[in-house]
């Protein structure tokens, strides 16, 4: 990056690169904004493009109405449920699969990788009748069982490579100093890894934050929607959309995630190109 | 690791370390697909809902649906849809990453910061924004487009297919650029410096170094990078189904995810669906090959 391209393709590439942040930037900005605005902004011919003047009216309507709390209380029991389970069987599958070398440990990982590629769509008519003859329909734990299998294999292809990343021999010092091997491993290795599970955990809360296809297919029972069905049902077209509204929820959803999202952003994104993080 | 592998080698623990996460895979996963194989070969319809039990009827569903034009159409349209997306997010990624190496710094940060907001967009909100935005009577779009001098006041934008697929498209590519941007760019700064230089010094154009230097150094990330957006853009299914719900006309704008969808837990087909959907997991499959190989030689290499 050192050599310096001509004038005239930086000065292009400059004006590109604004151009860029605008077209990805705005419709970020344009929910934060809408939220703020009331019926008569939203409804003017000529946009508002700046929310002086906004209150937080439509923050009140959506906390006001039971649909959002009931989501939002679904959404967070699945998610909570999801994370912790996930994060359990794959720590310790992650642990098998880079501490030990054992017959079937390829065809595992190979799995692994074919599952990530799994579409939903190919399985939920089945899931869906599954769930149903175990009466699991519009149950949290129903819709856990097809979360955790969504994010298992990301989540032990990621921990693996934090797991390889914690050098053995640490474990090893540990032990020659007097530890037994479970002991060296909860208090050299496990801290070390903390930031590998926080991660990994913030990658799968986002991951069930969002999921939209399986609620819809699990959970079709009103009262047990979770939060991305309800929104996607708040824009219908039989009735007048109330866009200030939605874009509150909207707000609501996002906020969360985009903050955890940058928070991890750069460890994960390595996970899906490479063999995870090398150590 | 070869202490630990050796150790490992003799012991069951590593079995049972693995257990939880194939039984939850075997038991969310595995079952299910066990259980699909048998009801694409079964009739469960309607009348099955209503307790007769399923009709084994061999390779009907099968047959019926290489004879239904319609599957064709739905299988072409999605193909056609996913190769356009794929392709618009490579060109679109790979050229803003080529581009970001000659940004200012401040610039290329802004560019990064924009792009990470997109990313971050959980997609259900992404998709209520864009609805808005394309909105017919107050939507942002339509109002700048008349701004210009275009008559697109009060514009429907998702009322005929080839607009909604636009609109679609236009979602799908805003929220896959990103990764691709930021994986390519990633590559890009392992570029050889020293490389460049010397094939600048020995007379290569900018041209001919991008061809044999840049190129041959990115080319294993282009393949995974694409390969992934061809596999993500083949089951795009909360974009299009929103979509659906906020005015389009379902039947002529369904790709291979909402078809399963509409004639299996929308209309009770299962059989057949479940058909669609082993058709679906099919071509899946070939499409993964590469990937997985790709990834397996990169494991070997660490």
């Amino acid at each position: 990056m050192s050599r310096q391209a001509p004038a005239a393709v930086r000065a292009s590439a400059n004006v590109v690169g604004v151009v860029v942040f605008l077209l990805a930037a705005f419709p970020v900005y344009w929910m934060v904004n809408s939220s703020f605005l009331d019926r008569n902004e939203i409804r003017n011919p000529v946009p508002t493009w700046v929310p002086f003047g906004g209150d937080l009216d439509n923050f009140r309507t959506v906390f006001a109405t039971d649909q959002f709390v009931n989501a939002l209380r679904v959404s967070l029991m699945v998610t909570g449920l999801t994370i912790v389970v996930a994060l359990a069987f794959a720590f310790v599958a992650a642990v098998a699969v880079s501490r030990f070398r054992f017959r079937g440990r390829m065809s595992f990982v190979v799995a692994l990788l074919v599952i990530q590629m799994i579409p939903v769509e190919g399985l939920f008519i089945s899931q869906y009748k599954m769930l149903e003859a175990a009466e699991l329909l519009n149950t949290v734990l129903g819709l856990t069982l097809v979360y955790v299998a969504n994010v298992l294999p990301f989540t032990i292809w990621t921990l693996r490579g934090f797991v390889a990343g914690v050098p053995y021999e640490l474990e090893e010092a540990a032990m020659i100093d007097g530890c037994s091997r479970v002991q060296a491993f909860f208090r050299v290795t496990l801290p070390l890894l903390a930031p590998g599970l926080v991660a990994t955990g913030v990658f799968g809360f986002i991951q069930a934050w969002n999921e939209f296809t399986l609620a819809l297919v699990v959970m079709t029972r009103e009262d047990q929607r979770t939060l991305p069905l309800w929104l996607s049902t708040f824009t219908d077209v039989n009735r007048g959309t109330d866009w200030g509204g939605i874009m509150a929820g909207s707000t609501l959803i996002a906020v969360p995630v985009i903050i955890f999202f940058l928070v991890v952003q750069g460890r994960m994104v390595s996970g899906l190109t490479t063999g995870a993080v090398k150590g | 690791m070869s202490e630990s592998a050796r150790r490992g080698r003799s012991t069951p623990l590593p079995y049972a370390l693995v257990l939880p996460a194939t039984l939850a895979l075997a038991l969310a996963l595995g079952y299910p697909l066990v259980r699909q194989v048998v009801l694409s070969f079964q009739d469960s319809g309607l009348a099955q809902q209503f307790g007769r039990p399923p009709e084994w009827v061999g390779l009907q569903n099968y047959r019926d649906l290489l004879g239904d034009a319609y599957l064709w159409r739905v299988t072409a349209r999605s193909i056609v849809f996913c190769l356009v997306n794929a392709a618009v997010t490579m060109v679109l990624g790979v050229g803003l990453a080529l581009l970001m190496r000659h940004m200012a710094r401040g610039v290329r940060l802004l560019v990064q910061t924009g792009l990470l907001l997109a990313w971050a967009m959980p997609v259900v909100a992404s998709l209520t924004v864009w609805q808005w935005l394309f909105d017919t009577q107050y939507g942002v779009v339509n109002y700048l487009l008349t701004q210009l001098g275009l008559d697109y006041a009060g514009h429907p934008w998702l009322l005929r297919p080839l607009s909604f697929f636009f609109v679609a498209t236009v979602i799908v590519v805003w929220m896959s650029v990103p990764f691709v941007a930021f994986t390519v760019y990633a590559a890009l700064t392992q570029l050889p410096e020293e490389l460049l230089e010397a094939a600048e010094m020995d007379g290569a154009g900018a041209r001919s170094r991008f061809r044999h230097v840049v190129l041959p150094t990115i080319r294993p990330v282009l393949l995974v990078v694409g390969l992934l957006q061809v596999i993500w853009d083949l089951r795009v299914f909360t974009q299009v189904f929103v979509l659906q719900q906020g005015g389009g006309s379902a039947r002529d704008t369904n790709l291979l995810g909402t078809y399963i969808y509409r004639l299996g837990i929308g209309g009770g087909e299962f059989g057949m669906s479940a058909a669609v959907a082993m058709f679906m997991l099919a071509l899946t499959v070939v499409l993964t090959a590469p990937y997985v190989r790709t990834m397996l030689k990169q494991e070997a290499d660490t």
